[in-house]
């Protein structure tokens, strides 16, 4: 590679990637670059289903799937304050509604593959399943969670709830630990790697509960 | 006449069913089929019997040799689930705890040799080499239907021999009310192994009378040909009525004992995995619904089918749980 294209394409977006402040028009570029980051999962879904390419059992790899980048988009949602804490870069934080969106999106077709290709609406052995399943019970609250969080991430209800917004955007600590509970009860006995996300998680939260104790402590 | 002779026959000569179906047009065409018939091939209760091949249907990977074999009366009616499923997706965490992983892991594994020691309550300690196993009970196709703990089901083409018949050549003795099967755990040769996942060796056990119904079957072959690795090469149990975890694979022991065996699963979750394991719809089990299965090959929008009590096989094995709870005895 010539060391111009270098200079002015990879070395020049990484050092604005990497600032404090980049340009209006750079983040604006970033967001949809993001944007369609994050369609890549779905488009990647059809692709496979098109061509009968979504292994022996295909309603479980769909499961599977948007489950996992569901988990995938909120952890990523979750750890744009802990990279404000450590490094004091603020300009992440304005794609925390649509990256939190994005995890909403995945888990709506998470809960739609499960309800639809998995159960066909049989709601009685839905609510069967539901009931006696403590994975899936836990899997469930964790959605049902998400939907006032989803349906609140708009200005208009920021400024109608003002300090209550915050107090209820809090509930996203408690789907976090339901959602990787929810992927540790499922799996049947090699649990490496629900406990890689465990461990992600509390880091995640471990940062934030370390900063919020600093700054809690008493003055002298 | 064609004098069938008990000779093993090389997978390579055996003809896939696809190739001999266009072969007997061909023969039929060129009216020649008189002649066709003498040479064995149409006759032969091999291939003639076994289930439509899919397109992309290759040789197992066994080296195992595999004797002719004959058509039995189960699975009549039910569609075969693809070879390809069977082969790529299913449980056998020596080689990978993914369902993907067996067919990418046991690719280099070589079962030969393979031996079988017979130990416990018998007459006498004695080991067995596959190719005599082989020669003890001419074998069948046996079209079972697989219904796995996890809800989902297939159903398998399996070539094999009754159970009964090794148990007998075994001579166990009047102590034998238990039959404990236990699968090699080679880490050389299967990765898996080296994860603490599970209690190595995978064990799993049988009641006596369990173990010689008819049904119960010691299977070498799928599709027509040698078990493939990733199935339990070179002989792996099948038990249709139970769940699939209670058919070890790639068995290097068998134990005669007088106490019920405690199996790998139960060690490994007590609460989840009993003894039985006997498929049935009435009695829950903490992770996955037992009263409705996904048939794999079924397609994305199939929907789940009614699970059976004892998977269907109730009439063959109804009658050896009577009296018993079956919710104690999961």
């Amino acid at each position: 590679m010539p060391a111009w294209i270098y200079e002015k394409t990879f070395k020049a977006q990484m050092l604005v990637f990497l600032s404090k402040a980049p340009s209006k028009e750079w983040l604006s570029r970033f967001r949809l670059f993001l944007f369609l980051l994050c369609l890549i999962p779905l488009a990647r879904l059809f692709w496979l289903g098109f061509n009968d390419d979504l292994s022996a059992n295909p309603v479980e790899f769909v499961e599977r799937s948007t489950g996992y980048w569901s988990l995938f988009m909120l952890l990523v949602t979750l750890s744009l304050s802990p990279i404000r804490l450590l490094t004091g870069r603020t300009w992440q934080l304005q794609y925390r509604r649509m990256l939190g969106l994005f995890m909403f999106f995945y888990a709506s077709l998470h809960i739609t593959t499960y309800l639809w290709l998995d159960y066909s609406f049989i709601w009685v052995d839905i609510v069967k399943d539901i009931i006696k399943h403590p994975y899936v019970l836990v899997g469930a609250s964790a959605f049902l969670l998400t939907l006032p969080l989803a349906i609140t991430s708009n200005n208009f209800m920021i400024r109608l709830l003002r300090e209550r917004w915050k107090l209820l955007h809090n509930l996203v600590y408690l789907i976090a630990i339901l959602g990787v509970v929810h992927f540790l009860w499922l799996v049947k006995k090699d649990i490496r790697e629900p406990l890689l996300y465990a461990a992600i998680l509390a880091l995640l939260l471990g940062i934030r509960i370390y900063y919020k104790i600093l700054s809690n402590k008493p003055k002298r | 006449m064609i004098i069938q002779t008990k000779s093993d026959i090389l997978l390579s000569e055996i003809t896939p069913k696809a190739v001999f179906d266009d072969r007997r047009t061909f023969l039929q065409q060129a009216g020649i089929g008189l002649i066709a018939g003498a040479t064995g091939l149409l006759t032969s209760p091999s291939f003639a019997t076994s289930g439509n091949l899919p397109a992309s249907y290759k040789p197992g990977n066994s080296p195992i040799k595999l004797p002719r074999f004959s058509k039995s009366k189960y699975g009549a009616g039910e569609k075969l689930t693809p070879y390809d499923d069977i082969t790529t997706y299913n449980n056998y965490y020596e080689f990978g705890t993914g369902k993907d992983e067996p067919a990418i892991h046991s690719k280099l594994f070589k079962p030969v040799p393979w031996t079988v020691s017979i130990e416990g309550e018998v007459k006498k300690s004695k080991t067995i080499s596959i190719e005599d196993i082989l020669k003890l009970a001419p074998l069948e196709e046996r079209i079972y239907r697989m219904r796995c703990v996890e809800g989902w089901s297939m159903v398998i083409p399996w070539v094999g021999f009754p159970l009964a018949q090794l148990i007998k050549w075994a001579e166990p003795n009047a102590n034998a009310k238990y039959v404990e099967f236990i699968s090699l755990a080679d880490s050389q040769r299967m990765p898996g192994v080296n994860l603490p996942i599970l209690d190595w060796p995978y064990t799993e056990g049988l009641r006596m009378d369990e173990a010689m119904n008819p049904l119960t079957i010691m299977a070498v072959g799928l599709y027509g040909e040698a078990l493939p690795n990733q199935n339990g090469a070179p002989m792996r149990l099948v038990v249709p009525w139970k769940y699939g975890f209670k058919g070890a694979k790639a068995i290097v022991k068998i134990r005669f004992t007088e106490k019920m065996p405690i199996t790998t699963w139960m060690k490994a979750g007590p609460s989840e995995y009993g003894f039985y394991a006997n498929v049935n719809p009435q009695v829950e089990h903490p992770r996955w619904t037992q009263s409705s299965e996904k048939r794999i090959g079924a397609g994305l929008f199939a929907g789940r089918i009614k699970t059976q009590m004892f998977n269907g096989y109730t009439e063959q094995v109804g009658q050896m749980y009577a009296g018993m709870d079956l919710r104690k005895n999961f």
